[in-house]
């Protein structure tokens, strides 16, 4: 092998890997961008079941049923709600009436099941995006605080 | 009165810095002795001056001086002494002062540890490192003052975030700015070199120990902030790929790369250009990450900017620097040429391979980070990108790095023989089939990720250590022939065969815990018994306590083994008055071969409480691998020849001058 063809074989190696890897990135990428929905959003689009998203919006008052570890209870953006199934620990300021945020994905029955909640860690934090589906759903007042805080999570 | 003496030494600190910034840039141009002779006394001075701000805001947060705007928000008086001291640093104002402490702090490093620069170099280092301090003690000083005054002061200060009341994340933020600010050192090396128009091996080695110093302090950093995730938020993962996290693992990337490439530079003359370019780079990525972390963009624990100027004014800097630099790079770059020929199976070539998946690994977190925030700036879309985009994407990346950094040592510079390279990794091979032995044995270890990664450690301890047996010739000459040739190894070798098997140590922690780790999450009554992986834990019930500024609900487990008592553990959940908020407190008794970990949730003595318990194998690990990265990485930089006469620039030969 010449010296010409060596450093071919090297930089076509190179290309190759580098292409490989901006493959693996994108395709990753498309399959797990995670998109946020306000119940509204969800009411309004088809959302299948099984896609993976984050819902967001806030707890309904009275709607909390505890059983175990298995919580159930509506978050709602005060236009459209929806029902949600939580089973583990949920975060130390879950509570009803507040912002959450919550990870996972649609039963066949329309129920979405989390399999992570998110909730405000002091007394005057919203999450940033059910601030803006309060927003967009017109039920929004300035006296809800906005200031950027802390997120408290718990997952399983 | 205090308060304003930090004031008035932060202005003048500012006016010495734009004094640094231009004199000996523009003397070092036009060859002025004078002018290039004050870089380091400014230098000093700045060192001088901000160290006393720093001290004086300091006083006010152990005296609780209330009047001071900044202390009244983040401190109160029942707050406990070490957390009145880290305060100082636990708000956006103060961080920044620590920031412009240790960037000053290392310019006085290179004034006094760099007397064997060139003049004008060192000059024109300093003159870099001067402008940087301008931009930020400007950004402190019209926005983000730490000395306003409160008046009148309130008599009680409204407290520290209590999340942030821990020992490990007092010393977080430190060393993650060490790490940070002390890539603005190879920054501004990089930057003389392209305003010199020159880079040869003598520049690498003036460069590589400031990059090694950062990237160690930046490592303990990482490393004290995934702790700090592990214990104190009570969620028992370690990382999350939270955007917080990557803001500071992409420095962290492209600082490993250049640490890497700088070696190339030095030994062979070549990958200049790319060298620089990753020095730029990476301090850009640590601004991104100051910036990411600190406007309010993300919310997190550490967003304390809520003041959209901020946000703008640290956006304009970034801009500036990463712009500035860019295009200094894509006028000067070009100049810089290679006298080194290259072949891709050598030594360098190995090195190229490892920059080159640190890169990728470094472009694919930035798009995980970014695209978010671009989206929603965009089109007002919000999605995330989940932690399985970052693992489907970084494992297949980091396994064929981890899996060469065996071989690349074995290799020699110019043209290496891969054959021989893999005959000596043969204890190595042997290493990855008891690997695999061992995982296909193991229950629940056939999962393809555990596999790859038992295997990985056997390939990288082993042929670790193979590589350091070949240089002392360990069975091959007598054993004192060995032990000596051991002892007269330099250290820079030691620090990377020590630093290569923290990778291993690292792997091994992740692998292990990831695979055999054991989650129970239940309901419990007192006197309930429920096994948890080789270890029972009994509930013992809640008992309401109270400690200096918070009360709790604290949980009692007895943990079992073979049906007796081996310890207790007390998880609790507290109640913070000032400010008000609650916090899990995980109860964790660690050791070498497994971490227990206990969580309790609500509940009540009648229909029991929620808890989360875990037994995670190896988990500590993780920690342990990150330190021996950073203490290899010490120990090269305690290597003499870094320090002691290798430093001095060869003639300009006619090759260097074309």
């Amino acid at each position: 092998m010449t010296r010409k063809q060596k450093r071919l074989i090297a930089v076509l190696g190179l290309v190759g890997g580098l292409g490989v890897a901006v493959a693996l990135v994108l395709t990753a990428f498309n399959d797990n961008l995670v998109f946020f929905y306000s119940p509204t959003d969800m009411a309004e689009k088809q959302i299948p079941a099984d896609k993976r998203f984050r819902l967001g919006g806030l707890v309904e008052a009275d709607s909390v049923k505890k059983d175990g570890l298995v919580t159930d209870f509506v978050v709602t953006d005060l236009r459209s709600s929806v029902r949600v199934r939580y089973t583990g620990i949920l975060p130390d300021l879950f509570r009803e009436g507040q912002g959450v945020v919550a990870n996972g994905k649609l039963d066949s029955d329309g129920r979405f099941i989390a399999s992570e909640v998110l909730a405000k860690h002091d007394e005057k934090y919203m999450p940033p995006e059910v601030a803006d589906a309060l927003k967009k759903s017109g039920q929004w007042n300035d006296g809800q605080g906005h200031d950027a805080s802390k997120m408290n999570k718990s997952g399983s | 009165m205090i308060p304003e003496l930090g004031h008035i030494a932060l202005i003048l600190a500012l006016c010495l810095a734009l004094v640094q910034g231009v004199l000996p840039l523009v003397g070092a141009a036009r060859s002025l002795q004078g002018w290039i002779a004050l870089a380091p006394q400014a230098a000093l001075g700045q060192a001088v001056l901000v160290a006393f701000a720093f001290g004086c805001l300091t006083y006010a947060y152990v005296t609780s001086d209330f009047s001071v705007l900044n202390v009244a928000e983040n401190s109160h008086t029942l707050k406990p002494m070490l957390y009145k001291i880290s305060g100082v640093w636990g708000n956006h104002e103060g961080s920044l002062l620590l920031w412009i402490l240790i960037l000053v702090i290392f310019g006085a490093a290179v004034a006094v540890f760099g007397r064997n620069l060139p003049a004008t170099l060192k000059a024109r280092v300093l003159s870099i490192q001067g402008l940087i301090g301008v931009g930020f003690l400007s950004f402190i000083l019209f926005t983000s003052n730490p000395f306003a005054r409160l008046l009148p002061a309130p008599l009680e200060g409204r407290g520290l975030n209590p999340l942030l009341q821990d020992p490990g994340l007092a010393f977080h933020p430190p060393f993650l700015y060490l790490g940070y600010v002390g890539f603005s050192v190879a920054f501004s090396f990089a930057v003389a070199a392209l305003i010199e128009g020159r880079v040869d091996p003598a520049w690498a080695r003036w460069v590589r120990p400031w990059t090694l110093a950062a990237w160690c302090f930046l490592t303990i950093g990482i490393a004290l902030g995934s702790w700090w995730a592990y214990y104190e938020l009570g969620w028992g993962g370690w990382w999350f790929w939270d955007p917080v996290e990557n803001a500071s693992f992409m420095p962290w990337l492209a600082g490993t790369a250049l640490l890497h490439s700088a070696v190339v530079v030095e030994k062979r003359d070549t990958l200049k250009s790319w060298t620089v370019l990753l020095a730029i780079l990476t301090f850009s990525l640590s601004l991104l990450g100051t910036f990411l972390v600190r406007s309010g963009v993300i919310n997190s624990v550490h967003a304390f900017a809520t003041d959209p100027t901020r946000g703008v004014f640290i956006l304009i800097f970034l801009a500036v620097v990463v712009g500035g630099s860019l295009t200094l790079y894509a006028w000067r770059g070009p100049a810089l040429q290679a006298t080194g020929v290259f072949a891709p199976l050598s030594r360098e070539g190995a090195l190229v391979l490892n920059n080159l998946l640190l890169a990728v690994a470094c472009a694919a977190v930035l798009l995980g980070t970014l695209y978010p925030l671009a989206l929603d700036a965009i089109n007002g879309a919000k999605v995330s990108v989940g932690p399985q985009y970052f693992n489907a994407v970084f494992i297949p990346l980091t396994a064929p790095l981890v899996a060469a950094i065996a071989i690349g040592p074995m290799l020699a510079w110019k043209r290496g023989d891969l054959t021989a390279a893999l005959r000596r990794l043969l204890p190595a091979a042997i290493a990855v089939l008891v690997a695999l032995g061992i995982g296909l044995y193991l229950q629940n270890g056939r999962s393809f990720m555990a596999l790859l990664g038992l295997s990985l450690v056997g390939w990288l301890g082993i042929g670790a250590l193979c590589e350091l047996a070949l240089r002392i010739k360990l069975f091959a000459a007598p054993l004192g022939d060995s032990l000596s040739r051991a002892r007269g190894l330099p250290r820079a070798a030691w620090g990377m065969t020590v630093a290569h098997l923290g990778v291993a140590l690292l792997v091994m922690g992740i692998t292990v815990s990831e695979t055999w780790q054991v989650e129970v999450q239940q309901v419990m009554k007192p006197g309930d018994v429920t096994t948890v992986g080789p270890v029972q834990y009994r509930f013992d019930g809640v008992m309401p306590i109270k400690g200096p500024n918070y009360t709790a609900q604290q949980g009692r487990f007895t943990v079992l083994s073979d049906g007796r008592p081996v310890r207790e553990m007390m998880p609790a959940q507290r109640r913070y008055q000032q400010p008000p908020m609650e916090t899990t407190e995980a109860a964790i008794h660690s050791s070498v071969a497994a971490d227990l970990y206990a969580v309790v949730g609500e509940g009540d003595a009648e229909r029991g409480w929620a808890v989360r318990l875990y037994w995670k194998p190896l988990v500590s690990w993780i920690w342990l691998g990150a330190l021996i990265m950073a203490l290899g990485g010490f120990l090269s930089l305690s290597d003499r020849r870094l320090r002691v006469g290798a430093p001095k620039r060869a003639a300009i030969t006619a090759a260097a001058a074309e």
